[in-house]
C-alpha cells in the first residue's frame, strides 16, 4: 500500500488547520452561507435532509486494518454507529454535526486519511478495480498510476473550479471491474506490441441526468503521458465546458457538442505543449511507486488445501459462499474474498461500526491487513490463503458479513436515497429491502444467476441505475414517490445503458415487477445463459408484454 | 486609488478600470493616468497606447491570442471573475505564465476572495483586488494556507 510522505501528511494536515478556520469563520457569521458551500463541499460535507453528511474518500478504494477501525471510532464518536459504503469507494457519515467535522478530519489525518475533494466541482477521488493488482486477468497494477494521478489531482490548483465535477476511473485488466466507460476519464490498461505500457483513455462517461457511454479519445496513451494527457483534456473542459446550465455542464456535452473528432483535436493541440516536457512522468517514479505496491510475499500455499477441500464436500453453506464470493486470485493457493454488505435487512452498503471492527481484524488474520472497497459497496479481502477460506468464512458469518450473494440479485447497488439524501425524489433503502426479502431464497437466486440491480433514489444516478441490468430510479410524479425500471443495462467491455421498459410503478409493485422480469427469463433463457444476455438476444417486448400484460 | 495585494504586500494602487461597455475619449487617455482596458478596446487602441501606461483585462471567455504578439511589453494583465467559482481564469493565468512566459503583473480582480488566494498564487497570479467585503491585511495569512505545494504549482509559482 501507498504511504505518506512527508509532503502528503503536511497537506491533510494543513488542510484541517485551513478548514477549521473557514468553518470558524461561517459559525461567526465572517463567511457567508455561499462563500462556504463550495469549500465545504470539498471537504466532503454536505448539508443533508437530517443532518450534515460528511463523505470520506478511500483512494482507488484500498485500506489498511487501522485505516478502517479509525472509520469505526469515527461511527461510533460523531455518528450514530455505522457508515455508507458509496458506488464511488467513499463512505459517508450521515448524522455528523457541523462544528465537529474539523475534529474529524483532524482524526482521519492520523491515519493518512480525508474527505478533499469527495464533492465539489474539482476532480473528484480516483477509483479502481477492486481487485487491482491480485486479480489473475490484469494485465499490470493499476494502483501506482492511480496514486500517481491522486498526487496530481489532488488540490490541483488549476482545476479546483470546473464546470461540474470531475470523475476518473483507472483499470488494469481485460475485464473492466471499474467501470471506465462512465467516468469522465476512464484509463484502461494496455500493453502496446513491443512490451509499452499505457493506456486506452475514454472520454465523456458517465451516468446522472444524460447518461453516457465514453467514447474512446486514444487506443495508446504512453504511461509517461499520463498528466500532461490528463491536464490537457481538463483545461480544455475547464476553458470550454458549459457553466451556464449545470445540467449540461459534465464534459460529456463538450464532448457531444464539439464531436468526438473536434474535442480530440482540441486535446491533441493542447497536448502537443507538454508533450515529452518536464512534466511527463520519469521512469523513476514509476520504480518509486511501484515499490509501495510491490506484491506481498505470499507463503506457498496448497491450492488444494485437504481441510479446505474437506470443507467445500461437508458445509453446502460455506461451498455456496466460495462459489460466489472467492474470485481467483493470481497467486496459487490464494483466493479474493468479497464480504458482502447487501444481507437482508441492512441497506446495501452499510456497515456498523463493530462490522468494521471486526472486517479489520479479519485482514489482519488473514489478508495482509488489507481490505478493499468495491463500487459495488462490497468490501473485500484481497490476500487470503485458501486453506484459511473456512475459518475467514465463520468470522464473516459472525459478523453477518458471509452472504453468498455475490453478482446475485439481493446484493443490490443502492444509494441512500430520500431517508437521507435531500436530492432525491423517492426512498430506495425500503425499497431494496422489499426485493432483497422477496427474492431472499438462496435457492431460487442461484438458479437465476447473476444478476445486477442497480436503484437510485434520483436521476444523479449515485446507484448507477442505468447499467444495472435491471434498474430502477426513483421519481417524482406529484409529490408522490413512483419507480421507473429499466433492463438491458451492463459495464464492461460491453458497457449498455439501460432502457425504460414503461410507465412507473408505485414501491410496493417493484418486488412482483422484479419477479416477472426473471420469469420471462427464466422461461426464455438457453442453457448457461444468463440474464443480461437473454435481454439483449430477446429484446424488451417479452418483458414488457409480461410486466404490462400487453397494455403498455 | 484601490487597495490591492501585490507581492504579498497590501498596497494602495492607480490603474483605473475601463469598463467592457464604456467608450474611451482621447481627452481621457491624455490624462496621464494607467489605465486597464478591456480586450477589444486595448485593441482598437494598441498603436497609440503607452504601453507602460495600457493594461488588458480578460474575462473568462477571452481568448488570449491576440495579446501573446505584445506580452514583452505589457506591464499588467487582469483577470476578472465574475463569480469565485468559475475556474477559466486559472487556466488563463497558467497559460500566460507557463506557456507563453509572461512576466508583468498579472491581477485576479472580481469576486476574488480570501479562500481562493493560495490556488490563484500557484497558477500564477502575483496581484489580487480583492472583492469589497474582503479583508486585505487579514488575507495575506492565505498565501501561508498551504506548507505542501501542488504537484502542477512547483514550476511555475511567482515570488510573494
Amino acid at each position: 500500500m501507498y504511504l505518506y510522505n512527508e509532503t502528503d501528511q503536511r497537506l491533510v494536515d494543513d488542510r484541517v488547520v485551513q478548514f477549521r478556520d473557514q468553518m470558524t469563520r461561517f459559525l461567526d457569521g465572517r463567511l457567508s452561507e455561499d462563500d462556504f458551500r463550495p469549500l465545504r463541499l470539498q471537504n466532503g460535507l454536505y448539508v443533508q435532509r437530517h443532518a450534515p453528511m460528511l463523505r470520506v474518500a478511500i483512494p482507488y478504494g484500498t485500506l489498511a486494518s487501522h485505516q478502517l477501525r479509525k472509520l469505526a471510532d469515527i461511527a461510533r464518536r460523531y455518528d450514530r454507529g455505522y457508515g455508507h459504503f458509496t458506488t464511488r469507494s467513499n463512505i459517508q457519515f450521515n448524522w455528523v454535526r457541523l462544528e465537529d467535522t474539523p475534529d474529524i478530519l483532524a482524526e482521519l489525518a492520523t491515519v493518512q486519511m480525508h474527505a478533499i475533494q469527495t464533492s465539489g466541482n474539482c476532480i473528484r477521488n480516483i477509483t479502481t478495480d477492486q481487485f487491482a493488482g491480485v486479480a489473475a486477468d490484469e494485465l499490470f497494477d493499476p494502483r501506482p498510476y492511480c496514486e500517481i494521478v491522486r498526487q496530481w489531482s489532488t488540490l490541483a490548483p488549476e482545476f479546483l473550479f470546473l464546470p461540474r465535477k470531475f470523475k476518473i476511473a483507472i483499470s488494469g485488466g481485460a475485464e473492466d471491474r471499474a467501470a471506465v466507460r462512465f467516468h469522465d476519464i476512464g484509463a484502461s490498461a494496455r500493453v502496446a506490441e513491443d512490451g509499452r505500457i499505457g493506456f486506452e483513455i475514454f472520454v465523456g462517461g458517465g451516468l446522472g441526468r444524460t447518461p453516457m457511454v465514453g467514447k474512446s479519445l486514444k487506443d495508446f496513451l504512453p504511461r509517461e503521458e499520463l498528466l500532461n494527457y490528463f491536464e490537457a483534456i481538463l483545461r480544455v473542459y475547464n476553458r470550454y465546458g458549459r457553466r451556464d446550465n449545470k445540467y449540461k455542464a459534465r464534459i460529456k456535452i463538450l464532448v457531444k457538442d464539439l464531436s468526438l473528432e473536434g474535442f480530440a483535436k482540441e486535446v491533441e493541440d493542447e497536448w502537443s505543449w507538454s508533450r515529452g516536457g518536464p512534466a511527463s512522468i520519469a521512469e523513476q517514479t514509476f520504480r518509486d511507486m511501484d515499490a509501495f505496491f510491490a506484491r506481498v510475499d505470499y507463503a506457498p500455499a496448497d491450492a488444494d488445501d485437504p481441510a479446505y477441500r474437506q470443507a467445500l464436500h461437508d458445509k453446502r453453506a460455506f461451498a455456496r459462499w466460495v462459489e460466489r464470493n472467492v474470485a481467483p486470485h493470481r497467486a496459487n493457493g490464494y483466493a479474493i474474498v468479497t464480504l458482502s454488505l447487501k444481507k437482508t435487512g441492512a441497506p446495501p452498503g452499510d456497515a456498523i461500526a463493530e462490522q468494521m471492527d471486526g472486517v479489520a481484524d479479519l485482514a489482519e488474520r488473514f489478508s495482509a491487513g488489507e481490505i478493499r472497497v468495491s463500487h459495488e459497496q462490497n468490501l473485500v479481502l484481497p490476500h487470503v490463503a485458501r486453506k484459511d477460506l473456512p475459518a475467514l468464512w465463520e468470522g464473516a458469518r459472525a459478523l453477518g458479513l458471509a452472504t453468498p450473494n455475490i453478482g446475485l440479485l439481493t446484493d443490490l447497488v443502492c444509494c441512500p436515497g430520500g431517508d437521507f439524501c435531500s436530492l432525491a425524489n423517492a426512498r430506495s433503502i425500503p425499497v431494496a429491502a422489499a426485493i432483497q426479502q422477496r427474492f431472499d431464497d438462496l435457492d431460487y437466486q442461484f438458479d437465476l444467476g447473476p444478476l445486477e440491480l442497480n436503484m437510485s433514489g434520483c436521476v444523479n444516478a449515485c446507484g448507477h441505475h442505468h447499467i444495472g441490468h435491471i434498474g430502477i430510479l426513483g421519481v417524482d410524479k406529484n409529490n408522490e414517490e413512483w419507480y421507473q425500471v429499466t433492463i438491458g443495462g451492463r459495464e464492461g467491455a460491453r458497457a449498455a445503458l439501460g432502457k425504460v421498459i414503461g410507465p412507473s410503478f408505485a414501491a410496493g409493485q417493484i418486488p412482483d415487477v422484479i419477479q416477472r422480469l426473471v420469469e420471462v427469463y427464466l422461461a426464455a433463457r438457453h442453457e448457461g445463459e444468463i440474464f443480461i444476455d437473454a435481454v439483449e438476444r430477446i429484446g424488451l417486448e417479452p418483458f414488457k408484454a409480461r410486466v404490462y400484460g400487453g397494455a403498455a | 486609488m484601490n487597495t490591492l495585494i501585490r507581492n504579498g504586500q497590501v498596497v494602495e494602487d492607480g490603474w483605473q478600470w475601463i469598463d467592457a461597455d464604456e467608450a474611451l475619449p482621447a481627452a481621457r487617455l491624455e490624462t496621464g493616468g494607467r489605465f486597464l482596458l478591456p480586450l477589444a478596446l486595448w485593441l482598437a487602441h494598441r498603436a497609440s497606447l503607452d504601453p507602460a501606461r495600457a493594461g488588458v483585462w480578460l474575462g473568462p471567455d477571452d481568448e488570449l491570442e491576440p495579446v501573446l504578439p505584445w506580452l514583452a511589453d505589457m506591464p499588467l494583465i487582469a483577470i476578472r471573475f465574475p463569480v469565485f467559482t468559475d475556474g477559466r481564469g486559472y487556466s488563463l493565468a497558467r497559460l500566460l505564465r507557463n506557456r507563453h512566459g509572461y512576466r508583468g503583473e498579472l491581477r485576479a480582480v472580481g469576486d476574488v476572495l480570501r479562500d481562493q488566494l493560495y490556488f490563484l498564487h500557484h497558477c500564477g497570479f502575483d496581484a489580487f483586488l480583492l472583492r469589497a467585503d474582503q479583508l486585505p491585511h487579514e488575507a495575506l495569512a492565505a498565501f501561508r494556507d498551504y506548507s505542501w505545494e501542488p504537484v502542477t504549482g512547483r514550476r511555475v509559482l511567482p515570488s510573494m
